[in-house]
């Protein structure tokens, strides 16, 4: 029996019987959501720390070691310096927008991280297009940074806004097109589907060349959809400063800060779910312990998260030229003849199944 | 009519910004003035003086051997080789014979304060296309250099090594031991510099064919040091003038025809084994005596004019003395090779993107208190 299953189902049914039906659901909603929103402050948290202490490995540093044990609670401690803060901005920004943007880009990678299978039944939200739930949530991101910009009033933060701008909508194509070629395995959008398809082997492995193909633009496209190096034209700090977060500050900028992260780990743990059996373990040798799937999910989603922050400490910056001419001209055709073939290889059952 | 409208509601222009004096890229108090249409650049346009201290008047003031500390707050990171520029055209001046020994070690410190300034700029050129692992690597190595430094003349950055007449005490004991060990173990880090950036593809596809000088142009400009190198200008000093112990060792003039941000990259990780070879050709060979001839107290030069040009890590530094038989003199000269490397700046930019122009700022190696003097 999966435990925290039926932990969360005795926690529902208790609910329901204390309580008036409609009562219940409310209280139900907000407990989920007061969840989730812990989970979104640990993981991006833990994730800046992450990002930290590899970025120190990589360059023969240490890193934050002494808040905590081994530095556990550096980026708490950041968090409560951030919100104590003065929150400053510019005289003349469009204050309205100037303050709305950074609610765009947190809430947007909050909404995403609800469909996330963490593990069997452990899914807020198990809606029937959850893929593409997934890619259009995302895309609303881009308009908090795009507010961001243009509403501060600075002409650095306006630069940051427009390559932002540029660079989402050109690799949004990429980022659906490749998850796009996983669907004509599975069938379905939605997720917890994609992950009952996959008990007969990964889609990484199911779908062989073109699914490896898929997931390497996959990974390319979503390290430019976070706006991370070396895609990070949004913030190129050698050229632009911080770009369009340079008039943010305290807490407001946390939440730039925080949600970037998050999307890294929204982009990964699609990856995740998409390639690599979200929370199925290798070979099915934990299957009897479903609730050790939110160890599996975690574990691979931080190793993509890993990869990432490899991408990032080690690869220098593309121009936006480059930038969009890598989109258009490689991985937007590479993408389309990727799709084709493996349309072909799911219509001539070549999909390896164990 | 219809298209009136659009175009008003469509117009464009160019628009000004400030990049600097307080910006990443540009390495210290430099304010560039862009006009940018969009992301391309129209124009660029240095706007100096944030860090002006009026050495050159300062020097009129001072004895020549107080010239020699003002000389390391301009090029901070050639601060050996700018010393030995003063005191060489002291020396010759004064017509010194000045030991063998003091030519050769202040060869060796020279040579090594260039790979100290490369390895700086290495580290910073590729955080400004945006890889900033190799800032660290680049501080690894020169570390080491610094320590050698900190224990030969206490300092590890601003080092007042040279006195006009030789040099300001002997080497530590462990002087020989230790560079030989920085010679072994930077071999070892060249390739890696190598594997790192110069064969990432990203990194070659930001810098080739990007902020071109023409050989012509390089000559108008009056541009010197790696950068005219990589635009194929023969500029070294050391091989056309040479000081010191130059004349001695056999060392190869890095010459690249390309006159791109790539070109001036590899001339100057060439740079790095060309140094080391020269400081693996003088470190055994160092010879006994003294480390410093005797001069007066209060050094006069005789009347007349006076130049001395030596090699740093930028290019051309040429120190221009005019004495009147005082103990100052009366009027004092640097040229210095950040000056004019910056102002082809706009020649090499304009047309690019920002981007771009990061890239050929980085590969100029600006250091701005030697062009703000």
């Amino acid at each position: 029996m999966n435990i925290s299953l039926s932990i969360l189902t005795n926690i529902h049914d208790w609910l329901f019987r204390v309580m008036p039906e409609g009562v219940a659901s409310i209280v139900e909603m907000v407990l989920i959501g007061l969840a989730y929103l812990g989970f979104f402050a640990v993981a991006g948290l833990f994730l800046v720390l992450m990002e930290r202490r590899v970025a120190a490995w990589f360059q023969l540093r240490i890193g934050p070691n002494r808040v905590g044990y081994q530095g556990l609670l550096q980026t708490m401690a950041d968090a409560l310096k951030l919100l104590s803060k003065e929150l400053t901005g510019t005289v003349k920004a469009d204050k309205f927008l100037y303050n709305l943007a950074p609610y765009f880009v947190i809430i947007t990678s909050l909404m995403a991280l609800a469909v996330m299978p963490f593990t069997q039944g452990i899914q807020a939200f198990d809606i029937n297009i959850g893929i593409f739930f997934l890619i259009a949530i995302s895309s609303i991101g881009v308009i908090g940074i795009l507010l961001g910009g243009w509403a501060s009033n600075n002409k650095f933060a306006l630069i940051g806004a427009m390559r932002s701008g540029v660079q989402t909508i050109s690799y949004e194509l990429s980022i659906g097109l490749s998850l796009l070629t996983m669907i004509l395995i599975t069938g379905s959008l939605q997720l917890s589907e994609i992950v009952e398809v996959q008990k007969s082997g990964w889609l990484i492995v199911q779908g062989h060349i073109p699914a490896i193909i898929a997931f390497m633009i996959y990974m390319i496209a979503g390290t430019a959809e976070t706006n991370r190096a070396p895609f990070d034209m949004v913030e190129a700090e050698s050229e632009l400063g911080a770009g369009f977060h340079t008039e943010y500050s305290g807490m407001k900028f946390a939440y730039f800060f925080l949600a970037e992260f998050i999307n890294m780990f929204i982009i990964a743990a699609i990856a995740t779910t998409v390639f690599f059996g979200a929370w199925l373990s290798p070979f099915g040798i934990t299957e009897s312990l479903p609730w050790l799937g939110v160890f599996w999910f975690l574990g691979k989603t931080l190793l993509l998260v890993f990869l990432m922050m490899w991408f990032r400490w080690t690869f220098p910056r593309l121009r936006v030229d480059q930038l969009l001419t890598l989109e258009w001209k490689y991985l937007l055709p590479i993408n389309l003849v990727n799709i084709v073939i493996m349309a072909l290889i799911v219509w001539l059952n070549l999909t390896i199944k164990f | 009519m219809q298209e009136t409208i659009a175009n008003k509601n469509f117009k464009t222009e160019p628009y000004q910004i400030n990049m600097g004096p307080q910006h990443p890229a540009t390495h210290g108090v430099l304010n560039l003035l862009l006009t940018i249409d969009g992301e391309i650049i129209k124009k660029v346009e240095p706007d100096l003086g944030y860090i002006h201290r009026s050495i050159e008047k300062m020097c009129e003031r001072d004895s020549y051997q107080q010239i020699v500390h003002l000389t390391d707050r301009m090029d901070y990171l050639s601060s050996n080789i700018n010393n030995e520029a003063v005191c060489l055209a002291v020396e010759n001046a004064l017509q010194l014979e000045i030991p063998e020994r003091v030519k050769v070690i202040r060869t060796i410190i020279g040579e090594l304060t260039r790979i100290s300034s490369h390895c700086l700029w290495w580290g910073v050129m590729g955080m400004d296309v945006g890889a900033l692992t190799t800032y660290f690597y680049g501080f690894r190595d020169r570390e080491m250099l610094n320590d050698i430094f900190e224990e030969t003349c206490g300092a590890r950055l601003t080092m007042n090594y040279n006195v006009p007449g030789g040099l300001m005490l002997d080497i530590h004991p462990n002087f020989i031991k230790r560079v030989k060990e920085f010679v072994a173990h930077f071999k070892t880090k060249i390739p890696e510099y190598d594997r790192l950036l110069t064969e990432n593809v990203i990194f070659q596809k930001r810098t080739k064919g990007v902020g071109i000088l023409s050989k012509e142009d390089a000559i108008s400009f009056g541009v010197t040091g790696p950068v005219g190198r990589a635009s194929g200008v023969s500029c070294d000093v050391r091989k056309h003038h040479p000081y010191s112990a130059l004349d001695k060792v056999t060392f190869k003039e890095c010459l690249k025809a390309d006159g791109d941000t790539f070109a001036r990259y590899q001339v100057r990780i060439m740079e790095l084994w060309e140094s080391l070879s020269i400081v693996e050709q003088l470190i055994d060979n160092i010879p006994e005596g003294e480390h410093r001839v005797a001069t007066n107290a209060v050094i006069k030069l005789p009347k007349g004019e006076y130049y001395q040009k030596v090699e740093t890590a930028r290019g051309e530094f040429g120190v221009y003395i005019i004495s009147t038989g005082t103990k100052n003199p009366y009027r004092l000269k640097f040229r210095s090779p950040g000056f004019s490397n910056l102002s082809a700046l706009n020649h090499m930019a304009v047309g690019g993107k920002i981007g771009d122009l990061v890239a050929t700022m980085a590969t100029l190696d600006l250091v701005i208190p030697d062009i703000d003097r």
